[in-house]
């Protein structure tokens, strides 16, 4: 057990006393106590972070060793990138969660679920083992839905929550059926074992199937295009949740799973196809998108849409200088948005709304608010301004998109159109990042009509997004601080060999980069200026294709389909129940006999059939047909009389004699009782019309069966006697060991007595259940 | 001879399978009377017909008939009779209650 194992478990074990601190002092607000374990956990990463980046840690846990399942942890570069992120955001999400929720809030469930999903986020990034990295990227599903649903007493909070738990679950799913092909192939569950095996991946014929289903689970949990959908409705959750989970760090697992087998699936073109294609369709469906929404967090949520599918791009690129970008993109985009996403929510806390067609003119109440938004939008568009880490990473972007052609010859043939995308993409974030600064803060605060009077947010609420704003700047300022000691170690753990990673402070004026971002600015103020026009766009793309219909769409359908499958087949009669078995019976078992069983008739060891025998079979046989028509009742139990009596006197030509015997006793009692129940039932008239088509499928079910019986019993004959009776040792054994000489008797209460014991206690229940039927109704009708 | 008796418990077979599918409850019961009777031919035809004489020692013969389908036989004919009485008051106790032997009308009552 290794200190990395119990800083997994740590906020797992923390949440079990959430509750009891909730309930304990209710005047102090619960966040105060959750508070020192993420900084805790924090500066501990901070602490082997040095270490680390020389010589990686690993330590085991036996869990399941016999299925190759262990608690292994491993410490590089990536990992701790992304422990640090999840540590250190938590902990100013949590500092920032004890000023936005009330203390009437169920604070004790909402601090269990988000210590559950930070450890839940801690096991997928340091989990060595595929099936336990599997094991938290579920939890972090759940608690995400146990969040999202927080306040479960809205309509669409519980959708949002229903709607990312059945997407990411699939997502989720998929990426375990290809944990499964890929330990299979490898003959691993550890992942750094499996990394570097990279041929026997690549080469095996299942590599394509395994690709797809782990990108799958990777876009669905990265909501990567048209997974997307669930994002924007996760947004019902509380800020702090949508800024912790839906922006920082549960949305980057996708990418940090991508980023994880990058090593070994680089090589692959369809890997750069789908991670690149998928990454710059979801950069710019989703920047387009956030132009048209009029929710500040409806903004933020397609803003990191397009953002991860940037991030997803650079990692399909491949290259030292995009995975550089892709790291270095992970952690300013968990700087700028987190804060934006607090800052929505100040906004939203102190104004009462969060339509940003409401808002207006905010400058002059929140001017420390203003600050905040401005710096950090204006990180997220890029703007040609040094000061900010969104405009290196974006560089580093197009950079990257303009070097993509010396990777290789794929790579080259669809190089020129890449910076396109890239350049349509940050046109639009460019856009609504101006939009989601200038049209609250700015213009007449008279226009205002606010639900609440607005007025700067308390200190306490400001700290957390002025420590990332603080981040911002300061990273854009010496982007080498952390480049040396953070990003050089993850991007050589993704790449698996050594990084060049100087990140320059300024490129200089002309070079094709910066020109792109001149361009981006220029065309973005063009784009923002004449927004209104796009309306008419927008109407026809998405239009009516958008993700959202087609998801609700196969949802309904999905439930009216099974419940329309239902309702045909579970009609509640039950003669439909029977001729459903019994058309799969004659089916199964007459395509077998067609099929498999050669009919030939072997007649030699055959008894030969007399004429009485002859006519009582006639008569057997007459009167069980005679007893279709029969609608008489008296008629009809005389006839049934007639067949028992028959099937009395064939055993008595059988030789078998206590047969005949029980036979007669029992066909008389059985007609005595009918007679006796027929006298309490009505008349059996004629029956109405059926539907011929019924009446045609009750004839053919009842020859079918009756041929198949036929069919079965004859050709059984053919195997002869090839195996010796054991009935020789009854006859033997009878009188010697049995002391009887009827042999049938001995074999009923000596050799086989079990049967007899059996049978004799179904007559003793049967006797009690008809008694138990006439009595108790019989007393119930009394009353 | 085994194959006519075949041919007669196929026949068994389709009336009590034919009675079964019927809307009347007596004739589903009827129809599970003529099942039994088919099945119990079956099962005494598999054993071969008609090769000695009844199961009962004597020192004179030397040749009987299997015993052994005949102890199932009995067995079978036995626990058929249970359950056909059983479901003989049933359909007396359910004519009763719900007032209809309809089959496609059983669709279950109110206190339930």
């Amino acid at each position: 057990m290794h200190l990395l194992h119990v800083a997994i478990v740590l906020p797992l074990m923390y949440a079990l006393f959430a509750g009891l601190f909730a309930r304990w002092k209710r005047t102090i607000h619960t966040g105060w106590f959750i508070l020192p374990l993420p900084a805790l956990l924090f500066i501990y990463f901070i602490s082997i972070l040095p270490g680390v980046s020389q010589a990686p840690l690993f330590a085991s846990l036996h869990w399941i060793p016999s299925l190759n399942i262990n608690f292994d942890v491993y410490a590089d570069g990536l990992a701790l990138l992304f422990s640090l992120l999840i540590t250190g955001i938590g902990s100013l999400v949590i500092l920032y969660s004890i000023f936005y929720l009330h203390t009437s809030e169920k604070l004790g469930h909402f601090y269990t679920y988000l210590l559950i999903f930070m450890s839940a986020m801690l096991g997928i990034v340091l989990s060595d083992n595929l099936f336990v990295l599997y094991t938290f990227w579920e939890l972090t599903s759940i608690s995400s839905f146990l969040l999202i649903g927080f306040w479960n007493h809205r309509d669409k909070a519980r959708y949002g929550a229903q709607k990312s738990l059945l997407i990411t679950v699939a997502g989720g799913l998929s990426m375990l059926g290809a944990f499964f092909m890929l330990s299979h192939v490898t003959g691993t569950s550890s992942i750094r074992t499996l990394l570097l095996q990279t041929e026997t991946i690549l080469e095996h014929p299942l590599f394509p199937v395994m690709l797809i289903l782990i990108l799958f689970g990777a876009f669905a949990k990265s909501a990567q295009f048209p997974f997307h959908i669930w994002l924007p409705d996760a947004m019902e959750a509380p800020t702090p949740v949508s800024a912790y989970l839906h922006s920082a760090t549960m949305v980057k697992a996708g990418l940090y799973l991508v980023a994880r087998f990058s090593m070994a699936f680089t090589p692959s073109d369809l890997f750069f196809i789908l991670v690149t294609g998928v990454g710059l369709l979801t950069l710019c469906w989703g920047s387009y998108l956030a132009l048209k929404q009029t929710d500040l967090k409806a903004i933020l949520a397609y803003s990191t849409i397009s953002q991860l599918g940037m991030i997803m791009a650079m990692l399909g690129f491949g290259s030292s200088t995009a995975i550089l970008g892709a790291v270095f993109h992970i952690f300013n985009h968990a700087t700028f948005k987190g804060s934006l996403f607090m800052v929505a929510g100040i906004i939203d806390h102190e104004t009462g709304t969060r339509d940003i067609r409401r808002l207006r003119g905010l400058l002059t109440f929140m001017p420390i608010t203003a600050t905040l938004t401005l710096i950090a939008t204006f990180s997220m568009a890029g703007v040609p301004m040094p000061i900010l880490n969104g405009f290196l990473s974006k560089e580093m972007f197009f950079t990257a998109a303009t070097e993509l052609a010396k990777e290789g010859s794929l790579q080259a043939a669809v190089a020129p159109y890449v910076p396109i995308f890239a350049v349509f993409g940050s046109i639009f974030t460019f856009a609504y990042s101006m939009f989601l600064f200038f049209r609250p803060f700015t213009g007449s605060k008279d226009e205002a009509d606010f639900p609440n009077k607005p007025h700067e947010a308390p200190a306490g609420m400001l700290i957390s997004p002025s420590i990332l704003v603080a981040l911002v700047i300061v990273i854009g300022l010496f982007p080498n601080l952390i480049a040396g000691v953070l990003l050089a170690p993850a991007t050589e753990s993704i790449l698996g060999g050594k990084a060049v990673t100087d990140i320059y402070f300024w490129h200089g004026f002309f070079n094709l980069p910066f020109l792109l971002s001149c361009l981006v600015a220029t065309a973005g103020i063009l784009v923002y200026f004449f927004r209104k026009r796009l309306d008419g766009m927008y109407r026809i793309l998405p239009g009516k294709a958008s993700g959202n219909r087609l998801f609700d769409g196969l949802v309904y359908s999905l439930e009216a389909g099974s419940s329309r499958v239902n309702g045909r087949i579970m009609t509640g009669s039950l003669t439909d129940y029977f001729q459903i078995i019994l058309v799969f019976f004659v089916g199964v078992v007459g395509y077998t006999i067609v099929e498999k069983m050669p009919l030939d008739f072997m007649s030699s060891q055959l008894a030969s059939v007399e004429w009485y025998e002859w006519l009582i079979l006639l008569v057997i046989g007459l009167s069980a047909i005679v007893t279709l028509f029969i609608h008489h009742r008296i008629a009809l139990i005389l006839v049934i009389g007639v067949t028992g009596y028959g099937v009395a006197l064939l055993f008595v030509m059988f030789r078998a004699p206590d047969l005949a015997l029980t036979q007669l006793v029992i066909e008389t009692v059985t007609v005595a009782l009918f007679l006796l129940c027929f006298a309490h039932m009505p008349r059996l008239e004629k029956p109405g019309k059926k539907a011929p088509i019924r009446k045609i499928l009750q004839i053919v079910l009842s020859v079918g069966v009756g041929v198949i019986v036929a069919v079965t019993g004859i050709s059984s004959f053919r195997f002869g006697d090839q195996f010796e009776k054991i009935s020789a040792y009854f006859l033997e054994t009878s009188y010697t060991l049995g002391g009887g000489k009827n042999v049938v008797n001995t074999i009923l209460v000596d050799m086989r007595g079990l049967d007899t014991m059996l049978e004799i206690a179904v007559l003793g229940l049967a006797a009690i259940g008809i008694y138990v039927m006439i009595k108790v109704r019989d007393r119930e009708e009394l009353k | 001879m085994e194959y006519a008796v075949s041919i007669l418990a196929g026949l068994l077979f389709a009336s009590g399978v034919y009675l079964l599918m019927e809307k009347r409850l007596l004739k589903v019961v009827i129809g599970t009377v003529l099942l039994s009777h088919g099945a119990h031919l079956m099962i005494l035809t598999m054993g071969g017909l008609k090769k000695g004489a009844p199961p009962l020692l004597d020192d004179s013969i030397s040749q009987y008939t299997d015993p052994l389908p005949q102890a199932l036989i009995l067995t079978s004919i036995v626990i058929s009779f249970g359950v056909t009485s059983f479901l003989l008051v049933l359909a007396y106790r359910t004519y009763k209650t719900v007032k209809t032997d309809q089959v496609d009308q059983l669709r279950g009552t109110d206190d339930e």
